[in-house]
């Protein structure tokens, strides 16, 4: 931190209400040129909301905002961009059927009338060589890698002038190497008098980067401290959620018998597109947890499909306790045990318009207790909703409330209530955790370990590596399609999964 | 027309074509396909913006009928587009209340402009018409040949001697493509049509721009209208549009929503319009009249569906911008 005596940015009794939800009480902050601040917080804790308000996206209902001592009020993003706010979002905000260079030129003025292509190819060329920012102009953003298009979110922010930069959650969807390059670039900028606020929830991140860091709770800021020796991950995580964690509890225990094995399981279209599964063999074992890492994209979420039954392979044989079911559909699939959280849970998994309930017995509406010769009983289902919510601890639930109503967490918790209320034998979840904040995600781990003890197969897709090393006992990489990579839990490192995601064929 | 030589039967394939693909034909395949090409390119520019305006078919009715109304009091043919273009922006302005501030559904939004406007048309009409037993007309616009140029063999008669608002309408096709690619306005409303939240975040004014391509698309359809009834019937008769706005819609996808195949999709309607006209009055070929008249519609639906299989909408095509959204 420098010592400069006015803050670049300086935000003073941030308040603002959305209907009965109090986003952000009376929030205070304060970023000096040179430093990255870490903003700490879980899910629905109102950092988004105050960073949404610092961007002119959302007005607060009070407070005051100074930026470099000059007090702002009522701005409009387009203010933001001339005060020097940038913000890369955690969904990117880019065209992807256009090129670098017109992302870059959207709401520059032209000269004469007519975009000034050759200026502005003139400044990328220059961020690229100061901060080790590099892209091709005339690369079309669809082509971009997921990491190329966050390069692009900063290149855009430093070419609109951000002396202020937002960066929310940046590392989520990077490979280690990745982020150690986005690592690079921020101490760059933050070398050149940019103040950097960095989002995350990966703590090991945020410690390894940022200067001091503020943690919201509830809506409100519970605690600014200078990072040095003396914070720690655990105590970073109460902070944020208010109450001490448990850490978990991993008994070793040997594995069962097999549950599960793909054999050569191929998916493609048949029109000479590069297939989306690619051979795959997987064995899963009773009392085990597999996890499946790799960049979004690589053929995990249809691997996780595959096994659900949601996704019929082109070719390839699937087996369940022995028996082989090569065209089960996600119905039969569920008869013979298979459990299945799908990675987009208000998309695939819930019914957000409709009471919970429906959602609730969705999958299994067709039979007793919830319905016989084709009526359903309402006493049933009242009756096994009310217990769910009770057993899952589903806050603000009840039987006839909107799914959609709902917080990520007790959606997810809502998803899951409904998939392990009948015993399964095997349990398929895709990002079960993305999302959600720590407390919801320290009972979704307790919930997959006490499966895993009690006999179950547990196949976990995930993007989080942190999450995979803590609850698998084995790992396969995806990448491109196919399983890259094979390793038991204790004997590899992040780093060398890191590289099998990002393709690299010698693993460390 | 010159009819064939020898009788029906003893018609050649070639005889048939060399009757068919005159300088007329040529000349015939540009002026049906001008008044579509106001029209489809007004529908490109709202699309390209994100919003399906399906007000065209009404829009394009009422400014047949207001742009008729206004030239034939005024005796001026010129006032009469101006009347049609300006009823075109303020019912593109109502479609942009329901679909950009209210965020209603496109879909219904414009059926329902197409059916207000069009009961508008018809209802303006009786009133100021009553129901003559013969409608009214006026002078329509006359050919402007253009100098010099209308004087090169073959090209001459095809390109360059039609009505002042063909050459306007062709003009407009570079006239949009620079303005679409070429400058920060078009930028700025192809990235309101793919990513509003993108433009947004780059300081773009996403439901003024919105507004402005439905503003623009409301002018281009009345102007589009108001061809039929000023420059191609004289007249405003209740069937003077009769799908023809609704054809624009495919014309757009088949173009891909860019100026220059809209253009040709344009053109290729108009081709299969003049021909069917052509082989309709030879008389060579013997089948109801209403197959005729079908054929560009077809085609025009066919080409689509081969065509623009591949062809993908601006990204926040019928999607609602929302600034506050939780």
């Amino acid at each position: 931190m420098t010592t400069s005596p006015i803050p670049l940015l300086e935000m003073r009794g941030i308040d603002k209400q959305f209907g009965e939800v109090h986003a952000n009480k009376s929030i205070d902050l304060q970023l000096f040129s040179g430093e990255v601040l870490g903003l700490l917080g879980e899910n629905g804790a109102g950092k988004t909301t105050l960073m949404n308000i610092l961007f002119g996206m959302y007005r607060a209902d009070a407070g005051t905002i100074t930026v470099e001592g000059r007090t702002v009020s009522n701005h409009k993003p387009a203010d933001s961009l001339a005060l020097g706010i940038g913000m890369v979002h955690q969904h990117f905000h880019l065209v992807p059927r256009h090129s670098v260079l017109e992302n870059l030129m959207v709401g520059e003025p032209g000269r004469w009338g007519r975009l000034d292509e050759s200026s502005a190819r003139e400044r990328l060329l220059q961020i690229g060589s100061q901060y080790g920012l590099e892209l091709d102009p005339a690369r079309q953003v669809a082509e971009l890698t997921v990491g190329e298009q966050q390069r692009l979110e900063i290149i855009k922010a430093l070419f609109r002038g951000a002396k202020i930069l937002v960066l929310d959650e940046p590392t989520s969807v990077l490979t280690p190497q990745q982020a150690e390059g986005l690592f690079q670039a921020v101490r760059a900028m933050v070398a050149d008098g940019v103040g950097v606020i960095f989002i995350s929830h990966k703590l090991h991140e945020v410690l390894g980067i940022v200067q001091r860091i503020a943690v919201m709770r509830r809506g409100e800021m519970v605690a600014t401290i200078i990072n040095d020796n003396n914070v720690t991950h655990l105590r970073l995580a109460e902070l944020m959620c208010g109450r001490e964690l448990q850490p978990l509890n991993k008994p070793t225990i040997s594995r069962g018998r097999s549950l599960l094995r793909l054999v050569n399981i191929t998916v493609d279209d048949g029109r000479g597109h590069p297939a989306r599964l690619h051979k795959v063999n997987l064995d899963l074992h009773a009392g085990e947890i597999v996890g499946v890492a790799g960049v979004s994209g690589n053929g995990q979420r249809e691997l996780a499909e595959v096994v659900a039954g949601v996704l019929t392979p082109s070719s390839g044989s699937i087996t369940v306790g022995g028996a082989s079911v090569d065209r089960a559909n996600r119905r039969a699939m569920q008869g013979y045990g298979v459990a299945y959280i799908p990675e987009d849970r208000m998309g695939d998994g819930l019914l957000t318009t409709l009471p919970l309930s429906d959602s609730m017995i969705l999958p299994r509406m067709h039979q007793p207790p919830f319905s016989r010769f084709g009526w359903l009983n309402k006493q049933a289902i009242r009756q096994f909703v009310e217990q769910q919510i009770e057993k899952f601890d589903i806050r603000g639930a009840d039987v006839s409330i909107r799914a959609g109503m709902l917080s990520g967490g007790n959606l997810q918790k809502a998803l899951l209530a409904r998939e392990l209320a009948f015993n399964p034998a095997i349990v398929v979840a895709s990002q079960p955790t993305r999302g959600l904040d720590v407390a919801a995600v320290e009972f979704v781990h307790n919930r997959f370990l006490q499966l895993r003890d009690n006999g179950c197969g547990v196949l976990l897709v995930s993007e989080d590596l942190e999450e995979l090393f803590a609850l698998s006992d084995r790992m396969v990489v995806m990448y491109e399609g196919r399983i890259v990579g094979h390793e038991e839990t204790e004997k590899t490192t992040p780093a060398a999964i890191g590289l099998l995601m990002a393709g690299s064929k010698q693993a460390a | 027309m010159n009819q064939c030589t020898n009788t029906h039967e003893a018609c050649t394939i070639s005889e048939v074509l060399e009757q068919v693909f005159q300088v007329g034909f040529f000349a015939a395949m540009i002026r049906v396909a001008a008044p579509l090409l106001f029209a489809t390119l007004g529908e490109m520019f709202s699309e390209r913006a994100g919003v399906l305006n399906l007000g065209i078919e009404g829009i394009m009715l009422l400014g047949a009928m207001t742009g008729f109304c206004a030239a034939y009091f005024s005796g001026s043919l010129w006032l009469g587009i101006a009347v049609a273009a300006t009823t075109g922006i303020i019912f593109g302005v109502l479609m942009g209340f329901l679909t950009v501030t209210l965020g209603l559904s496109q879909h219904v939004s414009g059926l329902s402009v197409t059916m207000v406007c069009s009961g508008l048309a018809f209802y303006g009409y009786r009133l100021v018409f009553g129901q003559p037993s013969q409608p009214p007309n006026v002078k329509a616009f006359e050919v402007l040949s253009v100098p010099a140029l209308a004087d090169i063999p073959l090209l001459g008669p095809v390109l360059f001697n039609h009505l002042a608002l063909v050459y306007v309408g062709f003009l407009l096709v570079p006239l949009a493509a620079f303005l679409l690619y070429r400058t920060p306005w078009g930028l700025s409303l192809r990235t309101v049509g793919e990513n509003p939240y993108a433009a947004a975040s780059a300081g773009v004014r996403v439901a003024w721009y919105r507004y402005q391509a439905l503003m623009m698309s409301g002018a281009l359809f009345g102007i589009g209208g108001a061809y039929f009834s000023l420059a191609q019937f004289n007249a405003f008769t209740f069937g003077v549009i009769s799908g023809r706005g609704w054809v624009c819609i495919a014309l757009v996808v088949l173009g891909r929503w860019d100026p220059w195949r809209c253009a040709v999709a344009a053109l290729l309607f108009g081709a299969v319009d003049a021909l069917q006209l052509r082989l309709q009055s030879s008389g060579i070929i013997d089948l109801p009249y209403q197959i005729f008249l079908m054929l560009p519609f077809v085609v025009t639906v066919a080409a689509m569906a081969v065509l623009a299989r591949n062809a993908r909408a601006p990204a926040a095509l019928l999607i609602p911008y929302r600034r506050e959204e939780r």
